[in-house]
């Protein structure tokens, strides 16, 4: 490797220089930061005007009804684009370049996941599908979607149709897998093949199996993969087979690697993964040789950081209503801790925190502080400052994380996390809990729906209802729903891997990679509080004409999860590791560790729309609450008794995360702003030192939601973003029942 | 063991505007005063369905002491925290054993030198690291008009808890026309001025978030019409009770 020595002038450290290994790489070389954010300089010029241009184009954007342009003609692949740029004439000034498609927000036609949904899109936004390609995909290839349905059993079915598990990616890509993105600037291209080649070279001793055929095939796919990212550069006028030789280029060489995963992949996450640190080495390396200056490197951040708010893809409206306003979960990781106990906050982690000051807030890419109480008490409170201010940023516990996944983990979505470049995930929506209660309770048939869904086990026939039969029945029938859930999810994950394989990511991973099985649970909160209702208070049936239970009348309080009451929150420890270990013991596709997620996204208001009233008093049809958050209304003790309940879940139990979004209103938070950062660090501290897992925060009252809802066309709320279940969305960009589901939560005011 | 009950009205685990940090703040029930402009006239009858020990109530406070800090701890409000004494006393002796931030926010209406009282408020001012306290009115007449009680004994507190060098922030709640004139505000900074131990004086805005309270109760609310504050005039009166000046340098 002839550039490398020049490439890697100045690095340190020795195990990185003889095989792919990043993290080494970064531990040798980071440059830890203690001081505070004023070293941080404004937009320069060029970022004003790109940024205004982009403005405009998403102005455009929403007055077209959420889609700007799309694609109908060419299948999105590497190479089937010309270069884009935000604007031809503009285009020396940016800083870093790359399109998903030609055109700006833009959105390419990805067939693989489904050609059907591909269609769809286009018809839903007025575009017509072309007519050759609706030939070559249903009558010369199949996709990811129609093999799926080829063997779904009847069961399968009926269970999706009636809504126990819901959000399947058997309708688009499964995304959640993030590609070692820097392995592209640190390596060059050429390198990462020939270590491709080396383990095709030693992948099986020649005796064909089907792991061994599959392996082959898929590293086939890798170095294809590979090849077509050096092409797609070259389309740009980069060379990328050599590595990055300084800042300017580590940003582009990596951005090259996300584009190729967001080019050929329209997964509901496509993560960026943790990337601060590594590319703060190149630009402390640029500015002490005085060949970058600070302003330079800001911009270096703020024009990737604009590409990742540029990211499309063409959905249709079932997916829009699971996941609204348009996320692509761009998730961006900062902070955490080294295992050597230095902390990795760099200045770069400063930097792309400040982007949310250069160019305001925005709800990509999902900035994520991987958060620690010994972290640097600067950094806690720019990062709170930046809460307070632009409610764009998420929290999750690198205390808890960092001893499973280590201090290269990245978030591969909203809370889930994976060690990058080492393992991938399966990701594998959620089973409705709530709704498996009621089950429970009516024999298998669904309330709504009123068909034998479940198995025909007895139902309940008392008028009052029983704690331990309730329980009894419950544990059965979770178990049936685990065990369906699992083979659902097996036979999804099989075909996606024949499918819509996602090579450019996987190229960038190790070929021995560690895989985990995502699940995840819905309607959390509301299964406890009906335990907790059946347990502490009184619950009678209410039944129609066929003896089905349809409602439920609560006699007397009962404890709810959301007061830190144990009573209430040791159903819910209960619950979580119940679940978890009727997972556990299933068969996995291709030996998958399983783990699961409390967490919704905003399919809770989906999903609340398809269950029946809860014992809790929650109404049919009302939305659930999202992630782990307690029951609206249910908290009467203030944020920090909400906080504590959440904080009792085991993170070992869920590793695929727990989700929890608080609002606070700023007078709330503390009447100035010295105060506010500074409680809002102690909340913080005080939080994940008990173990939580994850944080989302939201700074601003009810007022504001009110009158955003009412006035969308106002100046100030064309940005306005919120952290909703995971991620972050502009708030005009919800669907209205959703606006009104984030309204009608608990706003943590005071009098 | 605990001698004395406690009757409670509500908790707010999050507090962050009544003592420094993040704060627990245990609403006590009842008052004795009647003021106007009161947001919580649910805390003014002497006794609530909640009743609490000093011990079970602070080995709940003691759940949220990870989010306290150096600076946070617990606050006892009301009501009128002082009209449980007994109470009050036990339970901040325990916290204070803790090693925990005690302020007790007050309306100062309990006061008086009688030894009966004064005896364990000397008691309690051993045991409590802050006092906030809320001065409605610096005029007795009018004082009596807003709230149904006399100031002078809440003025008298204030000197002694200056007198014993006991730290205090002092709060006022603006309610334009009827404590918001410049005469009155200087006749407040007067006093304030005499006072060795203020090391904050904070300016509250009136506001009307109470109000459906006291339709629920069915009491007539008597200061209809009356909007609350806008900047302008809290920035006057912050100029005009010098609130920046504080805490003065000794």
């Amino acid at each position: 490797m002839s550039n490398q020595c020049h490439a890697w002038d100045g690095f340190k450290g020795r195990i990185w220089k003889d095989e792919v290994n990043v993290r080494d790489f970064i531990q040798n070389n980071y440059e830890p930061y203690e001081g505070d954010e004023s070293f941080l300089v404004g937009p320069t010029k060029s970022t004003d005007q790109l940024w205004g241009e982009l403005q405009k184009l998403q102005k455009e954007e929403r007055a077209k009804g959420g889609v700007l342009d799309m694609e109908t003609e060419i299948v999105s692949s590497l190479t089937s684009y010309p270069a884009g740029y935000i604007n031809a004439s503009m285009k020396d000034l940016e800083q870093v370049v790359g399109l998903q498609t030609d055109k700006p927000l833009k959105r390419a036609f990805m067939p693989y996941g489904g050609i059907k949904m591909s269609e769809e899109a286009c018809t839903t936004y007025g575009y017509t599908p072309s007519e050759k390609l609706h030939e070559i995909f249903h009558e010369y290839h199949k996709t990811h979607n129609d093999a799926v349905y080829d063997c779904y059993t009847p069961e399968m079915r009926m269970a999706r149709k009636n809504k126990i598990v819901t959000g399947l990616p058997d309708t688009y890509g499964r995304g959640r897998i993030v590609g070692d993105y820097r392995r592209v600037a640190l390596y060059g291209i050429d390198y990462l093949i020939e270590q491709k080649e080396k383990d095709k070279a030693n992948c099986g001793c020649g005796v064909m199996m089907d792991d061994i055929i599959r392996q082959r095939e898929e590293l086939a796919e890798q170095i294809k993969a590979l090849k077509g990212m050096k092409e797609m550069a070259a389309i740009y006028g980069f060379d990328i087979s050599q590595p990055a030789t300084n800042a300017k280029e580590a940003v582009q060489w990596l951005y090259f690697g996300y584009l190729a995963a967001i080019k050929t992949q329209n997964g509901a996450a496509m993560s960026v993964g943790r990337v601060s640190t590594f590319i703060d080495i190149y630009i402390e390396r640029d500015l002490k040789n005085g060949v970058l200056n600070e302003t330079q490197a800001q911009e270096l951040i703020d024009h990737m950081t604009m590409k990742f708010r540029m990211v499309k893809f063409a959905r249709i409206p079932s997916y829009n209503q699971l996941f609204s306003g348009d996320p692509v979960w761009a998730t961006l990781d900062l902070a955490g801790l080294g295992m050597d106990g230095r902390h990795m906050v760099t200045k770069s982690d400063y930097r792309f925190l400040h982007t949310l000051e250069n160019m305001g807030p925005a709800p990509e890419p999902n900035l994520t502080v991987l958060y620690s109480s010994h972290l640097p008490e600067n950094f806690k409170r720019y990062s709170a400052k930046i809460s307070i201010d632009t409610s764009s940023v998420q929290y999750e516990n690198d205390d808890v994380m960092r001893p499973v996944w280590g201090d290269d983990y990245a978030v591969c979505c909203c809370v889930s996390a994976t060690q990058t470049g080492k393992e991938m995930q399966f990701f594998g929506a959620r089973a409705n809990l709530a709704k498996c209660l009621l089950y429970a309770i009516n024999g298998g048939v669904d309330e709504k729906t009123k068909l034998q869904v479940g198995p025909e086990y007895a139902p309940i026939t008392s008028e009052y209802l029983d704690y331990d039969e309730v329980m009894h029945k419950y544990d059965i029938m979770m178990e049936w729903l685990a065990d369906l859930y699992v083979n659902i999810l097996n036979l999804i994950q099989y075909m996606h891997d024949k499918y819509y394989y996602e090579a450019s990511q996987m190229a960038l991973i190790d070929t021995d990679v560690r895989r985990t099985f995502a699940t995840g649970i819905a309607g959390f909160s509301h299964v406890i509080d009906s335990l907790s209702a059946i347990k502490y208070a009184k619950v009678k049936t209410v039944r129609n004409e066929d003896g089905l239970v349809i409602d439920y009348e609560v006699e007397g309080d009962f404890p709810r999860y959301g007061n830190d009451d144990d009573r209430a929150d040791d159903i819910a420890v209960w619950l979580l590791k119940t679940f978890m270990e009727k997972i556990e013991k299933r068969h996995t596709y291709r030996h998958a560790e399983p783990t699961t997620s409390i967490l919704t996204i905003t399919s809770n208001v989906v999903y609340g729309k398809a269950t029946g009233a809860m014992p809790d008093g929650r109404k049919a049809g009302e939305p659930l609450s999202p992630g782990a958050n307690p029951a609206y209304g249910a908290e009467q003790n203030g944020l920090l008794a909400s906080l504590n309940s959440v904080a009792k879940l085991p993170y070992e139990y869920a590793l695929d995360g727990i989700s929890n979004t608080q609002t606070i209103n700023p007078g709330a938070l503390g009447h100035s702003e010295e105060e506010r950062i500074s409680n809002l660090v102690h909340v913080l501290d005080g939080y994940f030192d008990q173990g939580a897992h994850h944080l989302n925060v939201n700074v601003f009252g009810i007022e504001k939601l009110k009158d955003a809802m009412e006035h969308p066309e106002k100046e100030e709320y064309a940005n306005f973003t919120i952290r909703v279940s995971g991620y972050a969305v502009k708030f005009i960009d919800l669907t209205h029942e959703q606006q009104l589901d984030v309204i009608s939560r608990t706003c943590h005011a005071q009098l | 063991m605990s001698k004395h009950q406690g009757y409670v009205h509500s908790i707010e685990t999050f507090g962050s505007v009544d003592g420094p940090g993040v704060r627990y703040v245990i609403f006590l029930q009842g008052c004795a005063m009647r003021c106007q402009f009161c947001h919580n006239p649910d805390t003014w009858n002497l006794i609530s369905q909640k009743v609490v020990n000093a011990e079970d109530l602070l080995k709940q406070a003691l759940r949220y002491r990870s989010y306290w800090s150096h600076e946070g701890g617990i606050t006892i409000s009301g009501g009128e925290p002082l009209l449980q004494m007994d109470f009050l006393l036990e339970f901040c002796t325990l916290a204070k054993k803790e090693g925990i931030h005690v302020t007790v926010d007050t309306g100062g209406q309990p006061f008086t030198k009688k030894d009966s009282f004064l005896s364990k408020f000397k008691q309690l001012l051993a045991v409590v690291d802050l006092f906030l306290l809320d001065i409605k009115h610096i005029d007795d007449a009018a004082h009596q008009k807003l709230t149904g009680c006399t100031n002078q004994n809440i003025l008298e507190m204030a000197k002694f808890l200056s007198e014993n060098n006991q730290p205090v922030w002092i709060r006022h709640v603006l309610v334009p026309s009827i404590n918001s004139n410049d005469a009155w505000l200087l006749q407040l900074n007067a006093f304030l001025s005499t006072l060795e131990n203020v090391e904050k004086v904070e300016i509250l805005p009136y506001h009307t978030l109470g109000v459906y309270k006291w339709m629920n109760l069915g009491i007539p609310y008597q200061l209809n019409g009356i909007d609350p504050p806008d900047k302008q005039m809290l920035d006057h009166a912050n100029q005009l009770l010098n609130t920046s000046s504080y805490p003065k340098k000794r």
